[in-house]
């Protein structure tokens, strides 16, 4: 509202606002958001996926919150899903909301990750949003396979089982995690209950913590830009204001996202199928949420090349390589001065993305 | 949205013009998706509410025979989502009340052996054969339900 975002104004302003301001600096905030430049450049377009994947996560707040008003964990817990989606007015709209919010979510987080990769805004200062980033991805994929088997229908059920192979594999430590996580032998109601505790309580503490910190050092260190606009001298760069310019973007943005929603929520409500039964066979083709089928394709190449367990156990092995290779980049590509470096990285990002992709493509052609 | 300030802000200077129309735009758009998205929230979160009054809206509740209390007792049910008691008066008739107490809604109690019915909470007391109100700060009688004895059988009504 003020005319000039001149720092000497002392008259307080009438109103509400003046109101406000005189006690909780509004004007100060604004003027710094004011202040603050925004790279602007032809790849512009994906620094709006951070934002995107932090709206989507919001809903999923919201939505989440909503279904915890009629969700029964434990030995309800089908009888309580199976009311929220037939029974509740536009319960099924909620939960669809929630189911497909998620995966728009973990997209986003992916999508997110990759352009930074592509931008390399991994490099000095930025290793720690790097590293932050990937552990927030990492709790995202925690979310999706714990929610997952909260509505414990038959596919929650095998999926579940399915899934719980990965941590499995992990040598000498995978059956004591495994048995730990489902609190014995079998995925059961007391399985539903920690998955529950693990969904609603550690794992938003932990995510909110690690945002903020993430949050922080983008704002510290502002956003990266692509090696091709390093490349141009300074008073050729252009940048827009942090506020007003930038921020109606990224709201534009979280609209259009809004929009997607409620069209994918609404036009294709979450299913919910026959109530899990630990007795009856396994549905054919039964196989993990999309986000986990790489490994999950993974673990059966191997297998399938390498028979019994040391198929298992070489499959995991590649797969941790894989990210840890991943999340140590930034101390190969340190800067921009070593283009042979920079050159290796791209490359390998490349080929992370497309062998992901395959792998997808792949376990899903053989279900 | 303060409308005012946009009006006297436009008047002295005009470049704000577009800044109050592109906020009027914003609000606009703002309320289009405020609307579709409180509603079914609003429905989702009132739907036992509206259980809960259909369920309250009944008129009629059987007691089955075996239910029925012994001479000079009393028994207490669910009349829709509040509690009712019928009393079996010595002289073989009955008496039925909404057992919420018309002071401060606490349940009531019928008490044999004072042949009174009781309100713990701040000591109102009732007639048990009227439900009038006879001491204690109960403004009000307890409302009292109809009874029908046919085959045995007790239908309880509102009067
Ligand atoms: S509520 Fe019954 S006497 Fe006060």
């Amino acid at each position: 509202m003020g005319k000039s975002p001149s720092l000497a104004r002392k008259e307080p302003q009438p109103g509400l606002y003046g109101w406000l301001d005189e006690r909780l600096g509004l004007d100060e905030l604004l003027d710094f958001a004011r202040a603050k430049e925004v790279p602007h450049h032809g790849q512009s377009f994906w620094y709006y996926w951070g934002g995107i994947s932090l709206f989507l996560f919001l809903v999923q707040l919201v939505t989440g919150i909503l279904l915890l008003v009629y969700y029964r964990p434990g030995a309800e817990a089908y009888e309580s899903v199976r009311q929220i989606t037939y029974d509740i007015e536009f319960g099924w709209l909620i939960r669809s909301a929630h189911s497909w919010s998620a995966n728009l979510m973990v997209l986003a987080v992916f999508v997110h990750m990759f352009s930074v990769f592509f931008m390399k805004a991994y490099r000095k200062p930025r290793e720690f949003g790097w590293w932050s980033g990937l552990a927030l991805l990492g709790l995202t994929m925690v979310f999706g396979f714990s929610g997952y088997l909260l509505p414990f229908d038959e596919l929650s059920y095998f999926a579940t089982k399915v899934g719980l192979e990965i941590p499995q594999t992990i040598p000498g430590l995978g059956p004591v995690i495994v048995t730990l996580l489902q609190g014995g032998e079998q995925v059961s109601a007391v399985t539903i209950q920690r998955f529950f505790a693990l969904h609603v309580v550690v794992l938003p503490l932990a995510f909110l913590a690690l945002l903020g910190f993430h949050l922080w050092l983008v704002q510290k260190h502002g956003n990266a830009v692509p090696p091709s606009e390093e490349l141009k001298p300074e008073e050729k760069r252009r940048s827009i204001p942090f506020f007003p310019n930038f921020f109606a973007k990224d709201m534009a943005m979280w609209l259009i996202t809004m929009n997607v929603l409620a069209i994918l929520a609404s036009l294709y409500p979450w299913g919910l199928g026959a109530p899990a039964d630990p007795i009856a066979p396994a549905p054919e083709g039964i196989h993990p949420e999309w986000y986990f089928m790489s490994q999950f394709q993974i673990l059966k190449v191997f297998g399938r090349w390498f028979p019994g367990m040391t198929g298992e156990v070489l499959g995991i092995l590649f797969f941790t390589a894989g990210i840890v290779l991943w999340s140590l980049i930034p101390f190969y590509d340190k800067d921009n001065t070593n283009a042979r470096r920079a050159r290796h990285a791209s490359w390998f990002g490349l080929a992370a993305l497309t062998g992901l992709i395959l792998l997808t493509i792949w376990g899903y052609a053989e279900i | 949205m303060s409308k005012k300030k946009h009006k006297a802000a436009h008047a002295e200077e005009p470049e704000l013009t577009r800044r109050a129309l592109f906020r009027t735009g914003v609000g606009i758009v703002g309320a289009c998706y405020v609307g579709p998205i409180a509603y079914p929230v609003y429905r989702y979160l009132a739907t036992p509410a509206k259980q809960s009054a259909a369920l309250a809206a009944i008129k009629e509740v059987s007691i089955p025979q075996e239910q029925m209390p012994a001479l000079g007792t009393a028994l207490r049910f669910a009349f829709g989502t509040r509690p009712a008691i019928l009393i079996h008066m010595e002289d073989g008739s009955f008496v039925c009340f909404d057992a919420v107490c018309t002071h401060l809604g606490c349940t009531v109690e019928f008490q044999p052996e004072e042949k009174r019915i009781h309100c713990a909470c701040h000591g109102g007391t009732y007639d048990m054969a009227t439900g009038k109100n006879v001491a204690g700060p109960p403004p009000k009688p307890l409302n009292q339900y109809k009874v029908e004895v046919a085959n045995g059988q007790i239908t309880v009504t509102r009067a």
